[in-house]
């Protein structure tokens, strides 16, 4: 009613103008400027003045698509996302049902060690875990007797590696989403479902998933969307890419072609075909939230 | 049954251990002395803890300003961001007009847009803009914080809608009924009340500050004074040598501050997650 009532001011455009100048200044402008910029021919030659800004339309898509190299960093980026997702979620929801069957104190223990490694910097972690499996001072390598072994030069390990950074530093997340969601489903139900004869097994699949779903839903879409973004991991632990760039995902791709070789037409091509693939994530997330009875 | 619940019990302490492990193992590395770190048998422990390498980091590479940097860009950008993001959350929560829900579906959406690849735009942007407005150009503090505060907004206002909505319209209402004007329930009535709030999301927006490394890397190109955390650890991989003491002691100072942030507002974040995913 009273909400109503207010409808017809023009308060919550004063309210909403900073965050649109930001926004919009910062934004939506350098948005348009990518796709711009992914129809132009723009190198080196064009930022420094020397030759004219030219429109070359669909080129540097057409050519994008055309080269083999795209192709083999998209399904790298494919995969290793979701290698991240499938390691994070595991790990994440076998933890959180753990937390719910252990006493007091372990619980506490895991809950804050897992909050530390959420807390690290994805920088601090990166080196941290550098030095770790270093080739021949990292404790690891010394542990398995393989000193000498660089983790880095093989494409499978140095993207292992990586990976590992990744699931360490975010399933917390999912650990501890999941946790505060099992909890909140109310015991009443639970043992109602026992005492009509419901065994474990049964209750876990026809009453905590269902009511979990929407609460998965977000989890799972949180981290396709962290783990296909990875960005500083790879840049610092494998060097901008890996040897002959063989750890390049998309985003790192497009970074390089852009400021490494000056492709900043290419790179924002890159740049457009990331965002329409994330948007798509987006729009199963939304229908997901929509699902899950959440008033925008 | 008991033998059962020791054993997820010790499962779950094991768990914990490897999940710190690499937090103490970096510590650890920062405190040995510099011939234990070249050690080709590293021990779990060190029998003389030295301050060394801080010391290394500290006054022969003039880590502190680095970190005073970070600190400075990180606190006005939880500064800025929280603030706009307040007037936001109280327009959608407390008045309905049109494209209100577009708006917050945008706001959600801004959220999965690939960062790294608006810095291509973003870097010629804050080249143009710096040779007309000086202070948020290329090589500047103000870059950074003028995009940070834009790439933390769209979730400080997700986050902060759940808070203000919380709290009841009929406060509001009987404070304007004692006369008091928008501006006074704004300030008044509002601010103190989502205070909470605001300490969650201020966590976030300054990790994101804080931890950044691609815009530090992209548009502190020159100006080594004026360089971050981030930035300035990665002097220390050397072509010949990695100086791993360093590296270390470099990566617990930025760790510490955003670790002893995150454990006193745990409770308060949990909470904060929970209403910004399930409102």
């Amino acid at each position: 009613m009273s909400r109503a009532r207010r409808a017809s001011t023009r308060a919550p455009l004063w309210l909403l103008l900073p965050a649109a100048v930001v926004l919009g200044g910062l934004f939506l402008y350098p948005m348009y400027q990518l796709g711009l910029l992914s129809v132009l021919d723009f190198t080196q030659a064009q930022v420094s003045g020397g030759q004219p800004t030219r429109f070359v339309g669909a080129e540097n898509y057409t050519r994008l698509l055309g080269d083999s190299r795209f192709w083999e960093v998209l399904l790298s980026t494919v995969l290793f996302a979701a290698a991240c997702v499938l390691a994070t979620l595991a790990v994440g929801a076998g933890l959180a049902v753990l937390l719910t069957r252990v006493s007091r104190i372990p619980r506490l223990l895991l809950s804050l060690a897992a909050m530390a490694a959420w807390a690290v910097p994805a920088v601090s972690g990166s080196t941290t875990w550098m030095f770790l499996f270093d080739t021949d001072l990292g404790f690891v390598n010394q542990l398995l007797g393989i000193e000498g072994f660089n983790w880095m030069y093989d494409r499978y390990t140095a993207f292992g590696l990586v990976g590992a950074v990744v699931v360490w530093a975010s399933f917390p997340f999912v650990m501890v989403t999941l946790y505060a969601g099992i909890e909140a489903v109310p015991k009443s139900v639970l043992e109602a479902a026992a005492l009509d004869g419901a065994g474990a097994w049964r209750s876990f699949w026809q009453i905590m998933v269902p009511i979990l779903r929407p609460v998965l839903a977000i989890v799972v879409i949180q981290s396709v969307i962290w783990d296909f973004k990875v960005f500083t991991q790879i840049y610092i632990m494998t060097r901008g890419g890996g040897l002959a760039g063989q750890n390049l995902t998309l985003n790192v791709y497009a970074y390089q072609q852009a400021f490494a070789s000056s492709e900043y037409g290419r790179g924002a091509a890159i740049g457009v075909v990331m965002t329409l693939i994330l948007l798509a994530v987006t729009l199963v997330y939304l229908r997901a939230l929509r699902r899950s009875g959440e008033q925008l | 049954m008991r033998l059962g619940r020791r054993l997820l019990d010790a499962v779950a302490v094991l768990v914990a251990l490897i999940t710190v492990f690499p937090i103490y193992w970096m510590v650890l590395a920062a405190v040995k002395p510099a011939g234990e770190i070249q050690s080709l048998h590293q021990r779990p422990w060190t029998a003389a803890p030295s301050l060394d390498a801080f010391r290394r980091v500290l006054a022969v590479n003039d880590f502190g300003r680095y970190l005073l940097n970070s600190l400075v860009v990180a606190l006005v950008v939880v500064a800025v961001s929280g603030l706009i993001a307040f007037l936001a959350a109280v327009a959608l929560t407390r008045f309905r007009f049109r494209f209100r829900t577009t708006l917050l579906v945008t706001f959600l959406i801004a959220q999965m847009v690939p960062i790294e690849a608006l810095t291509i735009p973003l870097f010629f942007l804050v080249r143009d803009v710096g040779t007309v407005v000086p202070g948020v150009g290329l090589n500047t503090l103000g870059s950074l914080m003028l995009v940070h505060t834009a790439f933390t907004l769209p979730f400080a206002i997700w986050m902060l809608r759940g808070f203000v909505g919380a709290i009841p319209d009929e406060l509001d209402e009987a404070a304007q009924l004692d006369g008091a004007g928008r501006f006074t329930v704004l300030w008044r009535v509002l601010l103190p009340l989502v205070a909470p709030g605001l300490a969650a999301t201020s966590v976030f927006s300054f990790i994101h500050a804080w931890n950044d490394f691609l815009f530090a890397r992209t548009f502190i190109i020159s100006e080594a004074g004026n360089q971050t955390l981030p930035m300035a650890l990665l002097v220390f991989f050397k072509p010949d040598e990695n100086d791993w003491g360093a590296i270390m002691a470099a990566s617990t100072l930025m760790t510490l501050p955003v670790l002893v942030f995150f454990l006193i507002v745990r409770r308060r974040l949990v909470a904060g997650l929970g209403g910004a995913v399930k409102d």
